[in-house]
């Protein structure tokens, strides 16, 4: 569904990802593993197209490397960056409204507020006054209103308390499920990244480091590259 | 202000005060115009006074023809004169950000020096066109005269009449802002422009409406000016610098803000100017607005959120 080809990114003249090769499958949850500063925020803002980028990105067929970002969207890929990033002087419903734009659409579907109850109580409230929990329901409310095939999710429970990140892990596996989209994660909490992943990457300076699936997934030697 | 009887002075406020509502209208459909611009894009637009010209001197030619066409047209030429001077202002708003200002985002003081420059092209382009003489619009009747409130108020219609357009016009940019799915995408945009391209807005088409857009109420306010002045090709820069104080302390994010401060600014001018000389007046205008951005620097209102 999504694919990278010798990806490589720079800040200037430093090169931060170093040619990376990867290839999400249709209704796949890939979990892109890494401590602070290894890149996985960097990849993200260049998948998504905020940031550029070298080498083929894919999706599905079509190379979108040289696409804007709200380019991507249209063609299925949506964006949950790290620290939400809701639009706060927006209500709730207007930051979701925010995303069906790719669609065309103009009525937010139901079932969105059936994932995030919450958001419907609160939906004439304006987005910078929720909670930080509440303002990570909303960002990937917004990125679903897009319609997309594939999700990309910037370490989604950074800053958010264990039981709900129990929540996160539940509700990504139910959009994975009656969706059947593809799910692209970063994490550093091994606990919530095997709750949902089919797929672990290790991202270790800008590389990757490690692969590994299903059964073959073992805790402890991904849990070394996690810690300092 | 001795010399004055209780029932004079409350004539003089109430006349000095609708002059002033009159100044209002043409600082608020300009600031509007500046704060759109400015909060969305980060840019300082110094040739927004020469939009104005431009649809101050789009009304003096409907109004040229009209007079060549006869009576009717002459008492009906100004709807027609206000859609062209928007439309004319609109789309040269368009052109200037396609071929100019979308290459110095993230730039504010080139946008600065490079919209000072268009400026000044635009006023010689005036004055090669029109002449460097004022130019005066035929006034249709129903917008001569004035309407006696009591024996000692005149309330000019034609200011009446701005004061109609004006509110007209700020409502309906209200519901486009606040009611409508475009509101939407520029709101998006103005807060955070990455992050709305990344949830699918195509930023860069609403930058350049919203550009076009803030010209074209430019452009209404000139139409609107043509009916209390005359216009002539450096019109506009006169009332640059005070919208500018306007969207500064209304504070630049919030239109409501705007709308207080152009009025607050319009009405001290006015009112003042009759017991004072105007640029005692302007001193004082200026010496409260620095006063009061030194204890807010965000201005009158600021929208109030979380960060």
């Amino acid at each position: 569904m999504l694919s990278t080809q010798d990806l490589r990114v720079s800040y200037g003249m430093s090169e931060v990802i170093h040619g990376i090769s990867f290839t999400v499958g249709e209704t796949e949850t890939v979990a892109i593993m890494g401590r602070n500063g290894m890149g996985k925020t960097t990849l993200f803002k260049s998948l998504i197209g905020i940031m550029p980028a070298q080498g083929t990105i894919r999706i599905g067929a079509e190379d979108v490397g040289k696409r804007q970002a709200y380019e991507r969207v249209k063609r299925g890929l949506a964006y949950v960056p790290q620290g939400r990033l809701v639009f706060g002087t927006l209500t709730v419903e207007e930051n979701i409204a925010a995303g069906l734009e790719a669609t065309g659409r103009r009525k937010i579907p139901g079932d969105i507020y059936d994932l995030f109850p919450v958001l419907r109580d609160m939906r004439r409230r304006k987005a910078g006054n929720l909670s930080g929990g509440q303002q990570q329901q909303l960002a990937i409310a917004r990125a679903l209103a897009a319609d997309p095939k594939v999700l990309l999710l910037d370490e989604p429970t950074e800053g958010i308390q264990p039981s709900i990140i129990k929540d996160l892990a539940k509700t990504l596996n139910e959009i994975k499920r009656t969706r059947q989209i593809s799910i692209v994660v970063s994490e550093q909490v091994l606990s919530f990244a095997t709750a949902i992943a089919d797929r672990m990457l290790v991202l270790d300076k800008g590389k990757i480091a490690h692969e590994a699936a299903g059964d073959e997934i073992d805790a402890k030697q991904i849990s070394r590259y996690l810690t300092v | 202000m001795g010399d004055f009887t209780a029932q004079e002075l409350t004539a003089i406020f109430v006349m000095q005060g609708f002059s002033g509502l009159s100044l209002f209208c043409v600082f608020l459909l300009m600031a509007l115009g500046l704060a759109i611009i400015f909060g969305q894009m980060g840019v300082i637009n110094m040739a927004h006074g020469e939009f104005l010209t431009l649809g101050a001197y789009i009304t003096y030619l409907v109004s040229y023809q009209a007079s060549e066409w006869g009576a009717t047209a002459l008492t009906w030429y100004f709807p027609v004169a206000i859609v062209a001077a928007f439309a004319g202002t609109f789309a040269l708003g368009y052109l200037v950000e396609r071929f100019m200002i979308r290459y110095l985002y993230n730039r504010p003081l080139d946008t600065l020096l490079a919209t000072w420059g268009l400026g000044l092209i635009l006023q010689q382009v005036y004055r090669s066109t029109f002449g460097p003489r004022e130019k005066t619009v035929t006034m249709p009747d129903w917008l001569l005269g004035s309407y006696r409130a009591t024996d000692m108020i005149d309330i000019p219609l034609n200011g009446l009449f701005i004061l109609v357009i004006t509110l007209v016009l700020t409502v309906a940019l209200f519901a486009l802002l606040y009611r409508s799915r475009w509101g939407i995408k520029v709101r998006a945009t103005t807060q955070n422009r990455s992050m709305a391209n990344a949830a699918g807005i195509n930023t860069d088409r609403v930058d350049r409406l919203t550009f076009a857009l803030g010209c074209g109420i430019a452009g209404v306010a000139g139409a609107a000016f043509t009916t209390i002045a005359s216009t002539g090709p450096t019109t506009g820069s006169l009332y640059i610098v005070d919208t500018f104080l306007v969207v500064v302390f209304g504070g630049a994010a919030s239109l409501l803000g705007t709308v207080v401060s152009a009025f607050g600014i319009a009405q001290s001018q006015s009112i003042l100017s009759f017991f004072w000389s105007g640029s005692m007046a302007k001193v004082f205008t200026l010496l409260t607005v620095v006063v009061t951005l030194m204890l807010r620097p965000q201005g009158l209102f600021a929208s109030k959120v979380r960060r």
